[in-house]
């Protein structure tokens, strides 16, 4: 069960991770055992996948399916805002970072398949009056208003393919 | 067709089915918390599953927890518990 992942790679990984979140605001779990559990399942999934999808996760193995769930999830801000942690605790509030609050096991957020689809075919229509489309990073919310999206985020550095047409 | 579940030894405390993640952390807290109470139960990591298998295993869940979220146990085929809640396993198991 993936127990090659070598340690090396997992702790080189976590570094990372808890660097980029520092740089942009966020914080990752100080229950550093739990923590590299979770970058572990990261690297796992990617090796199955192509992506770090969530490793709490079921996915269905088509990223664009699955652009939702790839780490950091579109749901993080609102998890993080409403529980002080994301849904798999990668992510945690200053508050659960500091001891003050106990990290606990939340309900998903993330809307059933036929939800999701329903989503995505009401997507909003373009308001013809802007003279650029706004593109929205559902990361971490940047808005940019130009005829097509970043190739990467500025803010939080996530893929083009994580923007949606906001206006 | 039945799914291949790992079979856990331990005190019997009804049919207990536990549908899980390998990557995830808070199923193996779960896992855990079963071995901990040294309860008999049987898991799965639909994860690792392929095919026919894997979309019955989600089947299986959806039918107690319509998000298809992990870890879900279910006991006795009529109850599930969804996520990680300490209490509530342990009063159900208790």
């Amino acid at each position: 069960m993936y127990e090659n992942m070598p340690e090396e790679k997992i702790n080189k990984t976590y570094e990372k991770l808890k660097k980029d979140a520092q740089a942009g605001g966020y914080i990752i779990n100080p229950d550093i055992d739990f923590t590299k559990k979770l970058v572990k399942g990261l690297l796992v999934n990617e090796d199955r996948y192509g992506y770090q999808a969530c490793p709490c996760r079921i996915s269905i193995g088509n990223k664009q399916e699955d652009l939702d769930i790839i780490c950091p999830c579109d749901y993080r801000d609102s998890d993080l805002n409403d529980y002080g942690a994301c849904y798999c605790a990668l992510y945690v509030s200053q508050e659960i970072a500091e001891g003050k609050k106990k990290v606990e096991s939340i309900p998903d957020r993330r809307p059933v398949e036929e939800e999701r689809k329903m989503q995505k075919e009401n997507k909003i229509e373009s308001i013809g009056s802007l003279k650029y489309p706004i593109w929205r990073c559902k990361v971490c919310g940047y808005l940019c208003a130009r005829d097509n999206p970043p190739e990467i985020c500025p803010i939080c550095k996530a893929k083009k393919d994580r923007f949606e047409r906001f206006l | 067709m039945e799914l291949n579940f790992e079979h856990v030894k331990g005190i019997n405390k009804g049919d207990i089915k536990l549908y899980a993640l390998s990557t995830c952390g808070w199923c193996g807290k779960t896992k855990e918390l079963l071995n901990d109470l040294g309860v008999e139960f049987n898991y799965i990591y639909v994860d690792l599953l392929e095919g026919d298998p894997r979309q019955q295993a989600i089947e299986e869940v959806k039918k107690f927890n319509k998000n298809c979220s992990f870890p879900t146990i279910v006991i006795n085929n009529e109850k599930a518990i969804v996520g990680f809640k300490e209490n509530e396993i342990k009063e159900a198991l208790s």
